[in-house]
């Protein structure tokens, strides 16, 4: 073999590419598929397109969509703190904080949910009266139980407390994930338990933590509707009440799918955002239209 | 003055494993010392001993005068609090073998996280001595990279320089070379010649023998679990008195 001041150029290749004659006929069929749903959803005149609209923006609606966010708000706060909490307990090395935790997860995760709502609104008369004082001594203050865990804070706890189970988990998982060399060498600079755990390990769990926390968010904004059976009222409640008098199911129906989807893909979004924080350092997170509805646009790139 | 490094008859046992079986050794202020020997033989597990990643299980090992992880009152030995121990480590700088780098900060934020944490030092003056630090290493320009956009050589670089920005006395080295492609070995090894040129107190756990030869004031042998041998690197390096430290270094000098 010589080598030619000329260089000579390899010939780019010129191939005939193989014919996905499978992926267009699948194609066909579900575009075909999707054009008759879509059809009949305009077409059928018992969906009552002309109420949607209305009952959409209904104040009862409204204030249910508010009790609905209000309750995912709330009992995810509870659910997160207490699953932070639980989570560290369980990891502790003390076996007293390790084994209450793992006793409340196996508690709360064991029992329906409906039972602990239930539970909560029905306290009173397991407990009368509570009160802060010396145990086995004199109280200080007394409440009535019912007068304080009304039906609005039952369903907060009820819900809050379940979820605390579930996050702990996912917490504990997050932080079983961080390598052990960081522990060490955040030890070895001199820093403290405590330190390590919130400046280095629990930045880095947020990556493990945030996609299942989005999911548990998503799940509990439609959870919520549980609260029926103490009594409370939120959006599927109120749209259940409503055709209950006027027998328009379907269109309420599908006023309450549509919120929910507003507030899941808001949800969405916005997971989306807080993952691209967290992620910074390591990988690239796809956009928000691939994110939400998984559609691949330019070719698909894959992910490193 | 007290020796920074000073171990008598530590023993380490994991579970029924006994990895270490009595190690006696002194390091001197301003020394490098490296510990060479076959993987197992227990030197990583020494070096852990000193900044109390590992407990001692008997013996007695003491940083610079003082006992590492415990407390002694009259005659009897008091455990070290948490926060006691994470304090007397500031004082000992380590270099991991796989960098431990934290990886969602920056290489300047990995150098001036634990001044700015521990230390309570203002950020304006770490930064400013961070960015002395990564310069002294040679990665003045790396300060805003994410350590998953450096090589090897330079993560360790950087851990180099987040050890040093709490200015130890004494600084430990766990097979700091190990993990590194061999083209970058050099880079990490010319910044730990040059510390020691610095009069850093250093205790080194190797395979370089190239390094331990020329850098190395003393070099110790470990096998086993116990200090096979130990002197003067080219007494220990060229003239081996014992089979074992014979054997060990015929093997590894072979690929030289």
């Amino acid at each position: 073999m010589s080598l030619s001041t000329e260089e000579r150029r390899p010939e780019p290749v010129k191939a005939v590419p193989v014919r996905h004659v499978g992926r267009w006929i699948g194609g066909a069929i579900v575009l075909a598929l999707a054009a008759l749903a879509v059809r009949s959803i305009i077409v059928n005149p018992n969906f009552h397109w002309e109420l949607v609209g209305p009952y959409l923006f209904d104040t009862r609606i409204a204030n249910g969509l508010v009790t609905t966010l209000l309750l995912t708000v709330g009992s995810m706060a509870i659910g997160i703190i207490g699953g932070i909490v639980l989570a560290i307990m369980r990891l502790s090395p003390n076996p007293v904080l390790s084994g209450a935790a793992g006793v409340y997860i196996w508690l709360f995760r064991g029992t329906p949910l409906i039972t602990q709502l239930i539970f909560w609104a029905n306290l009173g008369a397991l407990y009368p009266t509570f009160g802060l004082g010396i145990p086995f001594g004199p109280e200080f203050v007394t409440w009535q139980t019912t007068a304080t865990i009304t039906v609005p804070v039952a369903a907060l706890l009820g819900l809050g407390l379940n979820e605390a189970a579930y996050m702990a988990e996912i917490v504990r998982a997050g932080i079983s994930s961080v390598d052990e060399g960081q522990n060490e060498a955040a030890g070895a600079l001199g820093m403290t338990r405590g330190k390590t755990l919130r400046r280095i390990v629990l930045p880095q769990a947020m990556r493990v933590i945030i996609p299942p926390t989005g999911n548990q968010v998503i799940s509990m904004l439609k959870t919520t509707s549980l609260v029926v059976v103490i009594g409370y009222t939120e959006l599927t409640v109120v749209a259940q009440q409503i055709y209950a008098q006027n027998y328009k199911v379907i269109p309420l129906l599908v006023v309450t799918a549509i919120w929910y989807l507003v507030c899941t893909s808001v949800l969405t979004v916005f997971q989306g955002f807080i993952e691209r924080k967290f992620s910074q350092s390591t990988i690239q997170t796809t956009g928000w239209a691939s994110r939400m509805f998984g559609f691949r646009f330019g070719g698909g790139k894959d992910r490193q | 003055m007290n020796p920074m490094v000073k171990a008598e008859g530590v023993c380490k046992r994991f579970g029924r494993l006994e990895v270490l079986k009595g190690i006696d050794l002194e390091v001197q202020p301003g020394e490098v010392m490296c510990i060479i020997g076959p993987s197992g033989s227990g030197k990583s597990t020494f070096l852990r001993c000193i900044n109390h990643l590992e407990k001692v299980d008997a013996g007695r090992l003491s940083v610079d005068g003082e006992l590492v992880g415990y407390q002694q009152r009259g005659d009897k030995l008091y455990e070290l609090k948490e926060n006691e121990v994470a304090h007397k480590r500031r004082e000992i700088g380590m270099v991991f073998q796989r960098f431990n780098l934290f990886p969602h900060m920056t290489a300047l934020e990995n150098v001036i996280e634990a001044p700015v944490q521990v230390k309570g030092e203002s950020k304006a003056q770490a930064r400013a001595r961070g960015a002395e630090l990564l310069d002294q290493v040679g990665l003045a320009d790396k300060a805003k990279n994410y350590p998953r956009q450096l090589s090897g050589g330079q993560q360790q670089r950087v851990a180099i320089a987040r050890a040093l920005a709490m200015q130890p006395k004494l600084m430990l080295f766990d097979e700091p070379t190990s993990a590194l492609d061999p083209e970058l070995v050099g880079d990490v090894l010319a910044v730990m010649r040059q510390l020691a040129k610095d009069g850093m107190t250093m205790v080194v756990v190797t395979h370089e023998m190239e390094f331990a030869r020329e850098v190395a004031d003393s070099v110790v042998f470990m096998d086993g679990g116990v200090v096979v041998e130990a002197g003067k690197p080219e007494d220990v390096i060229r003239s081996p008195e014992h089979e074992r430290t014979k054997a060990f270094l015929s093997r590894v000098l072979r690929k030289d």
